[in-house]
């Protein structure tokens, strides 16, 4: 644990913009993650969120637990729509039809609004370089259908439409690099965060709404309904897939790379893996095979963070 | 701008009236025959003539996603589209009715694939006929130019807050060079004042928007809609009115020529009026006692009007320009013989579905399809539909 | 206070089904799901806010003489806190007992 930060835990801003009542299922790390990110934004933020499920439990009409201006539209559009929002704002604020105020835009959905359904029109807005935020809450597959498969599903995790069986390990396509490929886009502000890591998280989410222009926060958000794992363990989890470097923490500025965390002590694959639902049935051989991709990977990002 | 008339291409005299309706945000894909519409508006903005933002999207689906984020913060927002491009953003199309968010499009009307065919027809609209939109028709420049401030004043209109679609006829329509009126930059903004929405996403007022439905209460939620798509009614006419009065250019539902006396009337939407009418002319020289029906407001349905124009005629020619496969006929036929069910005095309906894809209707088959049609009415042949002008 | 959903007569919404009274989820108490409640033992605890942190349910609450506890109407009891505890001063207790 990162124990430094976690001893300044009291100096957090005590106001919540995102309230309890919500319908998140017990140790939801994902309800968590968006209740840090709304922290370290603060009010003056307008959120525009895709289906899924941080969108059916904070939104059950006529209750809401948002206290920002929050929208809700379609489930592959959070972007787009965000994008429209900062777009009509902006025209309104240098007409003179509305008070110039600084807002933060912010985009949010889960891992298949953000790399599979909702891809096109994020690239889109990224491209665009609107002033805003998209933050993806990764939970490795489809929880609120009922934990099916996504492109940001790992190597060998077991889904209801990947599942193991005689034939099959369950996924065996890599899992999506969304960071990169938000990367790609040339915005000035890319990072990836876990709630596990609050104190990083929140950092990176200020930062990034500090940056003019487009910038990308892709947060693993534990879900111990789809990963198979207690619901006391969920920031557990998070610490051991970054302990892992099956996620590295990490942000883009600009273009360049810089790690904001290394493990003292990496941990085997085999550790993250293990107690996880979703990777059981995994052989040795595999739990070999994943270990190999996530060293390769975890080299990348390390050269990259170490160039001058 | 001041008061001037001028030939110009319809896409441009409607960009021309975007520009002058002062809007924040414009965001478009490219789709033909919309294409000159949103080119010379990204032209205004680039020249600096209209102080807006153009979000060059990338797809139609993020073209109306935009515009509904644009909205909800309470600016004017418009859009164009046709055919596959208003089929990929259908989904939110319908959102942005449901979510009572008033941006105004251009729907320069085109058929759907396959195969594909960027030529005019009606079977885009239709698609959506049910989504809650306004659908406004429009048959020459003027009526286009014209009626993108009048879509604005009832879109904004607290008591309507609903999208509108100013539908006009791609190519026959679009890339026209017509004579049109354009009003005085002053007397637009007397008609069509700065727009204040009562619940604008802002965070000194936070709202949500969207929230989602239970079974226990999406029933009411629809209920909602309905009222609100159907109460808008007055408040479009009370936008027309106010436009007449100002520029001396009326608008209504439902409009007619030489209908008063005549017997049977061609009933047509969008620009097939300007023939039919031609047609009607020649016709009466002859004797004939023929009228046109034009049908201008295709959502909300004008039933009474409707009905007034044509309770006690013999018969109604509908020509459609769009097939319900498997269906009854056209869905402008299927809507008029269901606005005169069991009405004393209703006139039967033949229903011929033409011109499908851009193919011509000249005078001559106009002329074919009125005389034809009132053979079949008087035989008793009012059943389905006739598809005209097809081979084999 | 907003009226339960199966209450509310279609004239009584919002135009577009708006919702004007943020954060009115908190109407909805999720402390009816738990099975198991943490307990807090004051004496060992270094009010630290740990627990107040990691909570995804936003349910932890500082009383007045300065440590931290769970805030029962919306505690779902996942044990996240009692997990985290740098101390493990939090017990997760049964509900039936």
């Amino acid at each position: 644990m990162d124990r430094f930060s976690v001893f300044s835990a009291r100096l957090v801003d005590k106001s919540e913009n995102f309230t309890s009542g919500h319908r998140a299922c017990q140790g939801c790390a994902e309800a968590l993650a968006v209740r840090l990110v709304m922290k370290a934004l603060g009010r003056d933020t307008i959120v525009a969120m895709s289906t899924g499920c941080m969108e059916i439990i904070s939104s059950p009409l006529p209750l809401t637990s948002w206290k920002v201006p929050w929208i809700h539209n379609a489930f592959e559009n959070s972007a787009a729509v965000i994008s429209g929002c900062e777009s009509g704002m902006k025209a309104m604020m240098r007409k003179g039809k509305l008070p110039a105020k600084k807002i933060n835009f912010v985009g949010m959905g889960g891992d298949g609004a953000t790399a599979d359904i909702g891809m096109g029109a994020l690239s889109g807005a990224l491209e665009r370089g609107h002033d805003m935020i998209y933050v993806c809450y990764d939970n490795e597959a489809y929880m609120n259908t009922g934990i099916q498969r996504s492109s940001s599903t790992p190597f060998g995790a077991s889904t209801t439409t990947s599942p193991a069986g005689k034939a099959s390990m369950g996924q065996h396509t890599r899992k999506k690099n969304m960071a990169q490929i938000a990367v790609a886009h040339n915005i000035p502000y890319v990072a990836t965060a876990c709630s596990s890591f609050p104190f990083d998280l929140m950092e990176k989410v200020k930062r990034a709404s500090e940056t003019p222009g487009a910038a990308y926060v892709h947060i693993l958000s534990v879900c111990p309904t789809g990963w198979r794992i207690q619901p006391h363990d969920a920031i557990k989890y998070g610490r051991l897939a970054v302990d892992a470097c099956v996620f590295p923490l990490y942000e883009v500025v600009n273009g360049k790379y810089s790690l904001t965390y290394r493990p003292q002590r990496i941990i085997p694959v085999k550790e993250y893996l293990g107690g996880q639902g979703r990777f059981r049935h995994l052989t040795e051989k595999q739990v070999e095979q994943i270990q190999a991709f996530v060293d390769t990977d975890y080299q990348k990002i390390v050269k990259l963070s170490d160039e001058v | 701008m001041g008061k001037v008339r001028k030939g110009v291409e319809v896409s441009i005299a409607m960009a021309d009236a975007v520009a002058q309706a002062d809007v924040d945000v414009i965001a478009a894909y490219p789709i033909t025959p919309q294409t000159h519409i949103v080119e010379h508006l990204a032209d205004i903005v680039a020249n600096g003539e209209l102080d807006a933002e153009f979000v060059p999207v990338d797809s139609e689906h993020s073209a109306m996603s935009v515009c509904c984020g644009s909205a909800a913060v309470g600016a004017r927002t418009f859009t164009s589209t046709s055919s596959q491009g208003l089929a990929l953003m259908s989904e939110i199309f319908f959102i942005s009715a449901a979510m009572r968010l008033p941006i105004v499009m251009a729907l320069a009307n085109r058929s759907l694939s396959s195969p594909l065919s960027i030529w005019n027809d009606h079977g885009d609209v239709m698609m959506v006929r049910d989504a809650g939109w306004i659908h406004v028709f429009v048959e020459n420049g003027q009526e286009s130019y014209d009626n993108v401030f009048c879509a604005f004043r009832m879109a904004e209109d607290p008591n309507v807050m609903l999208p509108v679609a100013v539908n006009l006829d791609g190519f026959i329509l679009t890339h026209m060079i017509e004579p049109v009126e354009y009003e005085d930059d002053e007397l637009i903004r007397q008609y069509l004042p700065e727009f204040k929405m009562k619940h604008a996403l802002h965070p000194d007022k936070p709202v949500s928007m969207g929230c989602f439905g239970m079974p226990e209460i999406y029933t009411e939620t629809q209920m909602h809609r309905e009222d609100g798509v159907t109460n808008s009614y007055p408040h479009i006419l009370k936008a027309w009115e106010e436009w007449g009065k100002l520029t001396g250019r009326y608008y209504h539902p439902i409009e007619t020529y030489r209908a008063d006396d005549a017997e049977y009337c061609i009933v047509t939407m969008g620009s097939y009026g300007e023939t039919a009418m031609e047609v009607v002319d020649a016709l009466r020289e002859e004797g004939e006692k023929v009228g046109v029906v034009k049908i201008r407001l295709w959502r909300p349905f004008p039933f009474d009007e409707f009905r007034r124009a044509v309770l006690g005629k013999k018969s109604l020619i509908v020509i459609d320009r769009a097939l319900s496969f498997g269906g009854p006929g056209g869905p402008v036929a299927l809507e008029l013989r269901s606005a005169l069910y069991k009405k004393e005095g209703a006139p039967t309906i033949v229903n011929y579905i033409a011109g499908l894809a851009g193919r011509d209707v000249s005078r001559k088959d106009f002329r074919h399809i009125i005389l034809e049609g009132k053979e079949k009415a008087a035989s008793g042949d009012t059943e389905g539909f006739t598809l005209y002008g097809l081979r084999g | 206070m907003a009226k339960p959903m199966e209450q509310i007569t279609w004239q009584e919404l919002e135009i577009g089904a708006v919702v004007t009274e943020v954060g009115s989820a908190r109407q909805y108490h999720t402390g009816s799901w738990r099975s198991e409640r943490p307990v807090v033992n004051k004496d060992q605890c270094i009010k630290c806010g740990v627990c107040w942190l990691f909570c995804p349910d936003i349910s932890i609450v500082r009383a007045a003489e300065g440590h931290f506890e769970a805030d029962l109407t919306y505690c779902k009891g996942c044990g996240i806190c009692a997990k985290e505890c740098p101390v493990g001063c939090i017990t997760m207790v049964g509900e039936e007992e």
